[in-house]
């Protein structure tokens, strides 16, 4: 500033800024102590909509290598993918997914979706995160809904949130409280003004009030555990995600940390230039299993209690745009991973890629609504009803039965 | 009805000391809008777009000759002298700074926000998004934020910042000569923006085949990206009739005959007029400036007042400042810019354009770099979080420490609160161990953090 050279410190929450944000819910279920079972969930939300026939390619359609032309990752005479089922293989930009598949602990779904059947990116996150039918249906997150649900006896503390960003997500946005926190890179104020300024919000701004302790609170919680030398993230944007992973991961491994939490990652709208094998996507999926490979390393200790599923607001077209990218389209796929996951598998009702298979004639055909599979890992997972999944967190999805058999 | 202090902070960008003395609130801010040029930006050292991709160019040739092994003239300038995206961004930041501090409400500044948000361009999408947002904001949003919509729509959907950014200028009609030639095609990314964000708004009954036939129509609408001995400039628009799809193109139920650029032109002409865009900007202002939920009956008069006038923002400006639901009882949290604007100005600081950076990124809201063509998120919720009001504190500590020691908090507390300002929180300022430690009370008093 002019009188004084104050500089701010120009360091990681630059990148996280750029990558996006995470949130966990500071959630210790009484259930884990009693029974021993002491479940972690992680939410990716991957923004901006993910070709998941460049993530997944399935190299045994007969149709995938003509109608994807020039963009058809694994197809003959191109760079290989790594082998997954024979049918489907996965972009080779993928090791640590490849090398958790083939260990038992990650799963693939494909050609699912959300109950959201346009192509507007904000409305579509809308649906992923508020979990209703339709966008602008509901102000709160599914997320939210689900911890607010979860069994209560025993609890040893009560619900607060932990949201690992600048801002709570919608999928976090509800009723119980949520606080959010990145790690600190300015000087923090001191204590003092600290305690004078909460005195004040309490009586004049009790909004302000509640808001403000639960960071004061967090950047007390969690002084030292991320205190990593404080300068810039090596590595661009696989440094972000990795960082912002292994931040997720260390909260929710510890054993009073939270137990929920929910991040996500930003650039993967890619209209034009996708590079799905060298290039943009390319960058961002190896950026991606990076941080994937973070979580799972990082959460080593309580990795069989750990549930981490991907997921993004719909697919891209099936066919290649006039630019050499995809726009926006429908069906995608979602990644589930955990040491509990009964993996090494793709799940998929495989809809086909010729014409007349595809949804409005440009994109992947969704037969599995994701919602089933969100249901399936709440109801298996964290142990929530049947009825409180199509009641409260998931209200419009009574006909979409959760999925069977993801954990064992 | 909140105070004449308050509506400086909710419609301006905070006041300096002594700008509380104006009298009649609400004649200084129509007196601040009857200038329809007033929200230009005219700095010398600034480049236009032109300028501005001139440089990235200039700047791609000198690693390719670099890369070859040649000599480039640029490679012999100094590196500090060189001029990268960077520096021309960080030159747009401190003419917005030096805006900030010289504006005397700052209404005009945040209809420029306001608008720059509405047509976002993100900087960090690509370098040469990084060295066009500042001009955008000058050349495409600034001149028109008190005219006509209809131009305002027509220069941000012809600027080459939005042409790059929503991948317009690369879409071509498949079966135009240039689209058969190469087999390229259509990308629709911008047309579907256009409907969705820009105009009519994503509840106003369009279909994907609305968005493909308006893919189509934009084809050809791009910018000179390179030198030629001939025709226009650098960064001009320019509509390139070899790779504009041929045909009659049907949008919301009408169909446009296919003569060139005009057929893009009529539909903006219609997008621009339909009610659902009126609506749409409407309940955008009303949402921004008051509340998350704003009164129906303030949304319904910014709409007819956007629909009666054709568009007209200078009425549309007026008709908010004139109505009393615009200064209804209720204080949403400042955004992160906003914020700073209104501290900087309080304190009379003048931050460097990387501490700019520094702090907005941290808060969530870096100036210039929204996170989607969605722009930055208008819900009070979102600033309203835990860790945000944690950074916010830190902050409002560095900026307290920069100011100058011969401020005393409580007159200034006076001078840019006026009657907002609680006894409370005057006790607690003078109560304060130090005069840092005051004035970083003083910006996170819920009556400065709020309006």
């Amino acid at each position: 500033m002019t009188r004084a050279t104050q500089s701010f410190p120009l360091s990681r929450r630059l990148f996280l800024g750029a990558a996006g944000s995470f949130v966990a819910w500071a959630q210790i279920p009484g259930i884990a102590r009693a029974t021993g079972h002491d479940p972690r969930f992680v939410v990716v939300i991957l923004r901006g909509a993910l070709d998941g026939l460049a993530a997944v390619p399935p190299i045994g359609d007969p149709a995938y290598a003509a109608i994807r032309g020039d963009m058809a990752v694994g197809a003959p005479g191109r760079e290989r993918v790594l082998p997954l089922d024979g049918f489907f293989g996965l972009n080779d930009a993928m090791p640590e997914l490849h090398r958790l598949y083939g260990e038992g602990d990650a799963l693939i779904v494909h050609a699912s979706a959300t109950a959201y059947r346009e192509r507007s990116h904000f409305d579509g996150q809308d649906v992923l995160e508020n979990g209703a039918a339709g966008p602008q249906a509901l102000r709160t997150g599914w997320l939210n809904r689900a911890v607010g649900a979860l069994p209560s006896e025993g609890r040893i503390a009560p619900a607060t949130g932990l949201a690992v960003s600048a801002t709570v997500p919608l999928i976090l946005r509800g009723a119980a409280p949520v606080v959010t926190w990145t790690p600190p890179n300015f000087r923090p104020a001191g204590a003092d003004t600290v305690a004078r300024l909460l005195d004040l919000y309490r009586h004049q701004d009790p909004e302000l009030a509640a808001v403000f302790a639960a960071g004061v609170g967090l950047d007390a919680l969690t002084a030292g555990e991320m205190a990593m030398g404080g300068g810039e993230v090596a590595g661009g944007i696989a440094g972000a995600f990795a960082e912002m992973a292994e931040g997720a991961a260390r909260l929710i491994a510890d054993p009073e940390g939270p137990r929920i939490a929910a991040l996500s990652y930003n650039g993967w709208d890619t209209h034009a230039n996708e590079g799905a094998d060298t290039g943009r996507l390319a960058d961002l999926l190896a950026a991606l299993d990076g941080a994937l490979g973070a979580i799972a390393r990082t959460a080593a200790p309580v990795w069989d209690q750990t549930v981490v599923v991907v997921v993004t607001e719909f697919g891209r077209t099936v066919r290649g745009n006039g630019t050499d990218g995809t726009d926006h389209g429908t069906g995608t796929v979602a990644f589930v991973l955990g040491g509990a996951v009964a993996g090494g598998r793709v799940v998929a009702d495989w809809p086909g890629l010729a014409e007349g298979q595809l949804l409005d004639a440009r994109d992947l055909y969704p037969t599995t609504d994701l919602r089933a599979v969100l249901k399936g890992l709440l109801r298996d997972h964290l142990g929530l009803s049947e009825t409180i999944l199509t009641a409260q967190v998931f209200p419009d999805s009574i006909g979409v039965r959760p999925m069977d058999g993801l954990l064992g | 009805m909140i105070s004449d202090a308050a509506a400086f902070h909710r419609f301006g960008l905070g006041p300096r000391p002594g700008d509380l003395d104006v009298g009649d609130v609400r004649a200084a801010l129509r007196d601040e809008i009857g200038d329809r040029a007033a929200a230009r930006l005219d700095s010398p050292g600034l480049l236009d777009a032109g300028g501005a991709l001139s440089a990235m160019i200039a700047i791609r040739q000198a690693q390719a000759a670099a890369r070859n092994g040649a000599n480039n003239m640029l490679l012999m300038v100094e590196p500090q002298d060189r001029v990268t995206a960077e520096t021309i961004n960080r030159d747009e930041i401190a003419a917005r700074v030096a805006r900030v501090l010289g504006a005397r409400i700052g209404f005009v500044d945040r209809l420029v926000a306001f608008w720059n948000n509405h047509f976002a361009v993100e900087a960090s999408s690509g370098m040469d998004e990084r060295a066009l947002v500042g001009a955008f904001e000058r050349e495409a949003i600034r001149p028109y934020v008190l005219g006509s919509f209809r131009d305002l729509l027509g220069a941000a959907t012809k600027h080459p910042a939005m042409l790059g950014y929503l991948d317009n200028a690369l879409s071509v009609g498949p079966n135009s000569p240039a689209g058969l030639a190469a087999n390229r095609g259509l990308n629709e990314n911008h047309a579907r923006e256009l409907l969705e964000l820009h105009t009519v708004g994503v509840d106003a009954g369009y279909t994907q085949a609305d968005v493909t036939a308006l893919a189509r129509i934009l084809t050809g609408w791009t910018f000179v990206a390179r030198d030629a001995l001939s025709g226009p400039p650098v960064g001009s628009f320019i509509f390139r009739a070899q790779a504009h799809e041929p045909g009659v193109q049907t949008v919301l139920g009408i169909a446009y005959p296919d003569d060139g650029v005009g057929q893009g032109e009529a539909v903006l002409d219609f997008l621009a007029a339909h009610p659902a865009t009126a609506n749409h900007i409407a309940r955008k202002l009303a949402r921004h400036f008051v509340a998350d939920e704003p009164a129906p009956e303030l949304v319904d008069r910014l709409a007819n007042t956007f629909a009666a006038s054709g568009g007209d923002l200078q009425a549309v400006a007026v008709a908010l400042i004139d109505s009393d639901e615009a200064f209804a009882d209720e204080r949403r949290l400042k955004p992160p810019q906003e914020f700073l604007w209104s501290a900087i100005r309080a304190l009379g600081i003048t931050p460097a354009p990387r501490q700019v950076v520094a702090i907005l990124t941290s808060l969530g809201q870096p100036l210039f770099n929204p996170p989607s063509p969605e722009g930055f998120d208008d819900d009070g919720a979102t600033w309203l979080a835990p860790d945000a009001m944690t950074t916010r504190l830190d902050v409002a500590e560095q900026m307290a420490l920069a100011a100058s020691p011969a401020l005393r908090p409580g007159e200034l507390a006076e001078a840019v609160l006026g009657d907002e300002l609680q006894s409370g929180s005057l006790v607690a300022l003078l109560a304060a161990e130090s005069e840092v430690q005051a004035l970083t009370m003083l910006l996170m008093l819920p009556e400065f953090q709020r309006r």
